[in-house]
C-alpha cells in the first residue's frame, strides 16, 4: 500500500518548491511528482533506516555519542560551529544558543557563497522583492553569474522566465531574458540575449551600465562587450516596467566579490528613479537564507560571529571558517548538515583532520571520513518537519513524509546545550 | 504566592490613583487577600514605592522580516549596544534594533511586559513568530498588514463585502495575527508601478478601488468581527508637509467607527509639498479631541540613531532620496511591501527638532489620556529605551522649557510648545503607558491590577527625575514571578504570543484556494501557521 503526501516542500535548493507530491510505500519513497531531477534524486535516494552514531569509528548509543560531543566541546578553548544551511531554523536557533554558551565561533556556509552579498547589503542596502513579484510583474530578467537551469531547475517555470503572472499572462512571451556570464551555459541558451563577458570584469561592466543609465557615454568596449551591447542592455534596464536581476557565485566569488555585488545593488537602486527594479541573490542550499536570518536575529550579524568575548562580535575575514581553519585557530569543530571537506579550500579543510571534529548530518559525506564523532540525525523535510527560508526569505514549514527513526538536530542540540559547561 | 505591601498603587482602570494598598498574587494572577494563606506568600515591601501594572506597548517593530533586515543592514548599530551572556541570560547586541533576547530583556528591565509588533505581512509572519518566540519574558502579538492585499481589493471592487469579512477572519486565524494593520492603503500596491496614492480617492492601479474604500471596509469589518483591537492605521503621505489635512480627513472618514492612528506625529504637518514642514499638532489633536472613536500613539522622536522601517515602500524610497545612505526595499507578492532607511535625529537639525516638538505638542494638546499612547514607533523615531526620557518631558515643564530653548531658531519659531503648561501626572503616565494601550488592545487581563488580571506589575522608586524613575524599576513582575530587579533580569522565562481567530464561513476557503493558485508562489495548504507550531500561542477571544 502506497500513500500520497501532497504539498511537500523540497529543500534541495533555495527555490523551496512546495508543490511536490510524494508517494511513499513503507520506508521507501517511490515517486516525487513535480520535483526536478535534483529534488527527485534527493527524495528517492534518501535512506531513512535507523542508524547509530559513531565515535572514533565505533558504533555507539546516542547517549555515548552526545557525551563524546560534550567532552570535545568542553575541552576546546576555541570551538567552531559551521554549516547550518541544510538544517531547519529550529536547529539553527539551538546551534546559536550552543555557540553563545560555549563562547564559540559560529559561521554558516554563507561564508563561502553569498557572504559578499551580506557585506554589500551592509554597504548600500538592497532593493529586492519576493519571487511572486517576479512571476507577477517582471518584464525584464537578468541572470548574472548564475545558471538556474542546472542549479535551480524549476526557477524558470515556477517563478521567473516561463511563469505566468498578473502582468505577464503569456509567461515567456511577456518577458525579455538576458544572461551575463563568462561562458555559454544552459541558461544562456534559453535567453533572448547572452552577453559573454571576460572573466573578472563584472565590476567594470556593472559600473559602465551605471554610467550609461546616468545618461553619459561610453564609446569603447568593456569586459569584451561592445559599447552597442552595453547601451542596449542599459536601455532595456531603464525602460522596462519591472526589472529583476538574479545573481550567483559568478558575481560573489570572483574577483571583486562584495564590490561586484555592491555595484549591482547600487545599479538596481538607481534604476528605481526610472521604473521599478529589484535584485535577488540566487541562494543555493535550501535553508541558507534561514541561517542568515537566525544568526542575525540572535546575534545581530548574518554569519562569521564569535561569542568568545561573551557578546557577539562580527568578523568577516576573521571569524569566517576558511580563515579560522587556515590559520589553525579552531581547536574543535562541530559541523552541522554540510560537507566542508568537499567544499572548502584544502588549505582550510585539511585542518579538520588535526582537530576533534563532530559531524551532525543525516547522510554520510566526504567530511564523515575525518569526523571523530558522527551524529546521523533525522533529515528535516523528509523524516522530520521544520522551518526553512526560501531564497527570497519567505519562510515555509516543511512536512515530514516518514515518521523519523532517529533524533532530530534540534533534540541533539538541546541535549548538548544542557550538558556543556557554560563558558 | 506573592504579596506587594504598602505601595502607592496607580491602577487607572480600577480608578485607583496612588492609594496605599496591598496586592496579592496567586498562580500568576492578581488574587483577593482571602485567597492567600497568610505566612505562605513571599512579601515585597513596597512602602514608599510606586506600584503600577506592567507597561504595554501598542506599536513597536521588534520582530520579523523588517526588524531583522534592520539588524542585517546595520552592523554598526549592533556594535552600539552589546550585552554579554550571564548565568541566566543570553548575549545580545543592537541599540536601535536589539537582537531578540536583548529586546525582551530591555523591555522587561524598563518595566514593560506586553508589546505589539506593529506590522507583519502574513506571507512572512512565520518569521515574525519565530522571532517572537525568541523574545523572552514579555507577551507579544503581531498586527497583519491588509491595506494592499489583492484578495481584499478584488472583493471590494466586486462589491463582495462579506467575502472580505470572511477572508479577514480566516487570515487572522491562519497567520495567528492580533489585529488589522493598514499601511498607506493602495499606495504600496501603486509603488510596485513606481507610483503612490496622494488622496483618499486616488485609484489603486489594476484594482479600481480607492484608499477610502479600503479604509472604510476594513474598519467596518473590524467592528463586525468584534476584534479586540480596532484597525491600526498608518495613513497616506507619511512624513510629507501638508499631510495633516488628509490625516484629519481620514479620522473623520471613520465616521464613528473605532480606529487607532499610529505614530501620529509623522502624519501631522502643514506646509507645502517639498517645503519645510510645520507642526499641525493643534489641528490633529483637535480632530482627536472631537472624535471619541479615535485613538493615537505619538511615535515621539528620540534624538540619536534610529532605523526607519515601514511597510510603506514609497515613503521609504522618497526618504532615501532625500537623505541618501543605505536603502532597503522589499516588495511582497499579493500583500505588501516595505523599506528601511537608517538615520540619526540631530538636535541641531531644524527638521528633526520640528518633529520632536510636534510629538510633544500632540501629547500635550490631546485632552483624553486614554486615547493617546506613548510610543517612539520603535525604531522609526528612535528606540523604545527613550520612553523614560519622554515621560520626564511630559511631567516636568521646567525641564521641557530648558530642552526647548536648546532647539534651533527655525524649529522654535513656529512652535507653541513653550505656551503649553500642562504637566502629566503619575496617574496620566500610568494611563498612556499601560492602562490606555491595554484597554485599546482589548486585553482584559492586562494594564490593570484588579482581581483576576495577569500579575504583570512594575514597582518604581519615586524620584524627582522621572527619567531615572522609569528607566530602572525596582521590581518587574511577570505572571507573578519577579523577572527583573533594579534594572537587571533575574529570571528568564518565555512570554506568550497573543492572537485572534474569529469565526468565518468556511466556504471562503475555496475562493482563497483559487486565489492562491494564481496569486502566490506558496501553496494554500502550506500558508497557515497551525496552533501546534506555536506552542507559546494564546488565543484572545473576540467580542
Amino acid at each position: 500500500m502506497s500513500a500520497l503526501i501532497e504539498n511537500v516542500t523540497c529543500k534541495f535548493c533555495g527555490c523551496l518548491c512546495d508543490d511536490i507530491t510524494i508517494e511513499v510505500e513503507g520506508d521507501r519513497i517511490l515517486k516525487a511528482k513535480k520535483a526536478c531531477p535534483n529534488g527527485r534524486s534527493m527524495f528517492l535516494n534518501y535512506d531513512p533506516t535507523s542508524r547509530k552514531p559513531l565515535v572514533d569509528g565505533q558504533i555507539v548509543e546516542w547517549d555515548e555519542a552526545v557525551q563524546a560531543t560534550v567532552d570535545i566541546l568542553n575541552e576546546a578553548d576555541s570551538p567552531l560551529i559551521y554549516g547550518l544551511s541544510s538544517t531547519c531554523t529550529e536547529a539553527q536557533r539551538k546551534a546559536v544558543e550552543l555557540a553563545d554558551r560555549l563562547g564559540a565561533i559560529i559561521d554558516s556556509t554563507s561564508s563561502v557563497c553569498h557572504f559578499p552579498t551580506s557585506l554589500a547589503v551592509q554597504t548600500v542596502g538592497e532593493a529586492t522583492c519576493t519571487l511572486g513579484e517576479v512571476k507577477d510583474r517582471a518584464d525584464l530578467l537578468i541572470f548574472w553569474g548564475c545558471n538556474p537551469l542546472v542549479s535551480h531547475i524549476r526557477h524558470f517555470s515556477r517563478y521567473s522566465a516561463n511563469a505566468k503572472g498578473m502582468l505577464t499572462p503569456n509567461g515567456r512571451e511577456d518577458r525579455t531574458v538576458v544572461v551575463v556570464d563568462v561562458r555559454p551555459t544552459q541558461t544562456a541558451k534559453a535567453a533572448d540575449r547572452f552577453l559573454q563577458i571576460a572573466p573578472g570584469t563584472d565590476y567594470e561592466v556593472l559600473t559602465s551600465l551605471r554610467v550609461l543609465i546616468q545618461g553619459k557615454n561610453i564609446e569603447h568596449d568593456v569586459g569584451g562587450l561592445s559599447s552597442e551591447q552595453l547601451q542596449e542592455l542599459a536601455h532595456m534596464m531603464k525602460t522596462c516596467r519591472y526589472g529583476v536581476a538574479f545573481f550567483g557565485m559568478g558575481l560573489t566569488m570572483t574577483p571583486g566579490r562584495n564590490y561586484n555585488v555592491t555595484e549591482l545593488f547600487t545599479l538596481g537602486a538607481e534604476l528605481n528613479l526610472y521604473n521599478r527594479f529589484s535584485v535577488i541573490p540566487m541562494r543555493g542550499h535550501g535553508n541558507v537564507a534561514g541561517a542568515d536570518q537566525v544568526l542575525t536575529w540572535l546575534s545581530g550579524y548574518p554569519t562569521a560571529v564569535s561569542f568568545a568575548r561573551g557578546y557577539p562580535q562580527y568578523g568577516p575575514g576573521e571569524f569566517t571558517t576558511v580563515d579560522i581553519l587556515s590559520r589553525g585557530e579552531a581547536d574543535a569543530a562541530l559541523i552541522v548538515a554540510s560537507d566542508p571537506i568537499a567544499h572548502l579550500p584544502w588549505m582550510a579543510a585539511k585542518n579538520l583532520e588535526h582537530i576533534p571534529t563532530i559531524l551532525m548530518a543525516p547522510t554520510t559525506n566526504c567530511s564523515s571520513k575525518v569526523a571523530n564523532v558522527l551524529l546521523p540525525t533525522a533529515c528535516y523535510g523528509i523524516d522530520t518537519p521544520g522551518t526553512s527560508y526560501r531564497m527570497d526569505n519567505v519562510p515555509l514549514r516543511l512536512r515530514a513524509v516518514f515518521p523519523n527513526t532517529r533524533p532530530t538536530d534540534e533534540e541533539i542540540f538541546s541535549r548538548i546545550i544542557k550538558a556543556v559547561k557554560q563558558c | 504566592m506573592l504579596g506587594i505591601t504598602g505601595g502607592a498603587v496607580f491602577d487607572p482602570i480600577n480608578g485607583i490613583e496612588g492609594r496605599l494598598m496591598d496586592i496579592w498574587i496567586k498562580n500568576g494572577k492578581i488574587a483577593s487577600p482571602e485567597e492567600v494563606e497568610p505566612g505562605e506568600a513571599r512579601i515585597i515591601d513596597a512602602s514608599g514605592l510606586v506600584v503600577m501594572p506592567g507597561g504595554v506597548d501598542i506599536h513597536s517593530h521588534i520582530a520579523g522580516a523588517k526588524a531583522n533586515a534592520g539588524r542585517k543592514l546595520c552592523p554598526e548599530d549592533s556594535r552600539r549596544l552589546l550585552r554579554p551572556r550571564a548565568e541566566n541570560t543570553r548575549s545580545g547586541s543592537g541599540y536601535t534594533v536589539p537582537s531578540t533576547h536583548l529586546t525582551g530583556y530591555l523591555y522587561t528591565e524598563m518595566g514593560y511586559t506586553t508589546v505589539m509588533e506593529a506590522a507583519s505581512a502574513p506571507l512572512t509572519v512565520r518569521h515574525t513568530h519565530e522571532e517572537l518566540e525568541d523574545i523572552p519574558i514579555i507577551d507579544k502579538g503581531a498586527f497583519l498588514t491588509m491595506g494592499n492585499n489583492h484578495f481584499i481589493m478584488k472583493c471590494i471592487r466586486n462589491g463582495e463585502k462579506e467575502k472580505v469579512r470572511d477572508y479577514v477572519a480566516w487570515l487572522l486565524g491562519a497567520a495567528k495575527g492580533f489585529a488589522i494593520k493598514i499601511v498607506n492603503p493602495g499606495g504600496v500596491e501603486n509603488w510596485k508601478y513606481g507610483k503612490n496614492v496622494h488622496n483618499l480617492d486616488d485609484e489603486v492601479i489594476g484594482f479600481g478601488v480607492t484608499p477610502r474604500q479600503i479604509l472604510t471596509t476594513l474598519a467596518r469589518i473590524s467592528e463586525e468581527l468584534k476584534l479586540p483591537h480596532p484597525p491600526h492605521i498608518h495613513g497616506l503621505r507619511l512624513g510629507q508637509p501638508g499631510n495633516a489635512d488628509i490625516t484629519v480627513e481620514t479620522m473623520k472618514l471613520m465616521n464613528g467607527l473605532d480606529a487607532h492612528f499610529c505614530h501620529i506625529h509623522f502624519m501631522s504637518y502643514s506646509g507645502k509639498r517639498g517645503g519645510f514642514p510645520r507642526s499641525a499638532a493643534a489641528q490633529v489633536a483637535q480632530a482627536v479631541n472631537e472624535n471619541p472613536n479615535i485613538s493615537i500613539d505619538v511615535g515621539q522622536v528620540i534624538f540619536g540613531p534610529a532605523t526607519t522601517m515601514t511597510s510603506d515602500g514609497p515613503s521609504q524610497f522618497s526618504l532615501s532620496q532625500r537623505i541618501g545612505g543605505k536603502w532597503m526595499n522589499d516588495d511582497l507578492e499579493s500583500e505588501s511591501g516595505g523599506g528601511l532607511v537608517p538615520l540619526v535625529y540631530k538636535r541641531n537639525n531644524p527638521l528633526h527638532c520640528t518633529m520632536w516638538l510636534t510629538g510633544l505638542e500632540l501629547f500635550l494638546l490631546t485632552d483624553d489620556p486614554w486615547r493617546v499612547f506613548l510610543t517612539t514607533d520603535h525604531p522609526n523615531a528612535g528606540p523604545f529605551c527613550g520612553y523614560p526620557g519622554v515621560i520626564r518631558l511630559l511631567m516636568d515643564r521646567d525641564f521641557r522649557a530648558q530642552e526647548f530653548e536648546k532647539m534651533p531658531k527655525k524649529a522654535k519659531k513656529n512652535s507653541t510648545l513653550r505656551e503649553l503648561d500642562r504637566e502629566y501626572t503619575l496617574n496620566e503616565v500610568a494611563i498612556i503607558t499601560r492602562a490606555g494601550p491595554a484597554r485599546r488592545l482589548g486585553l482584559k487581563n492586562k494594564g490593570h491590577i484588579g482581581i483576576g488580571a495577569d500579575a504583570d506589575i512594575t514597582i518604581y522608586a519615586d524620584q524627582d527625575d522621572k527619567e531615572k524613575m522609569f528607566a530602572q524599576p525596582r521590581y518587574v513582575i511577570k505572571d507573578g514571578v519577579v523577572v527583573a530587579r533594579d534594572g537587571r533580569i533575574v529570571c528568564e522565562r518565555p512570554g506568550r504570543i497573543l492572537y485572534v481567530a474569529p469565526p468565518y464561513d468556511s466556504k471562503i476557503e475555496e475562493d482563497i484556494r483559487k486565489h492562491f493558485r494564481k496569486a502566490y508562489t506558496v501553496s494554500f495548504d502550506n500558508y497557515p501557521i497551525l496552533a501546534d507550531h506555536l506552542p507559546l500561542g494564546e488565543m484572545i477571544a473576540c467580542g
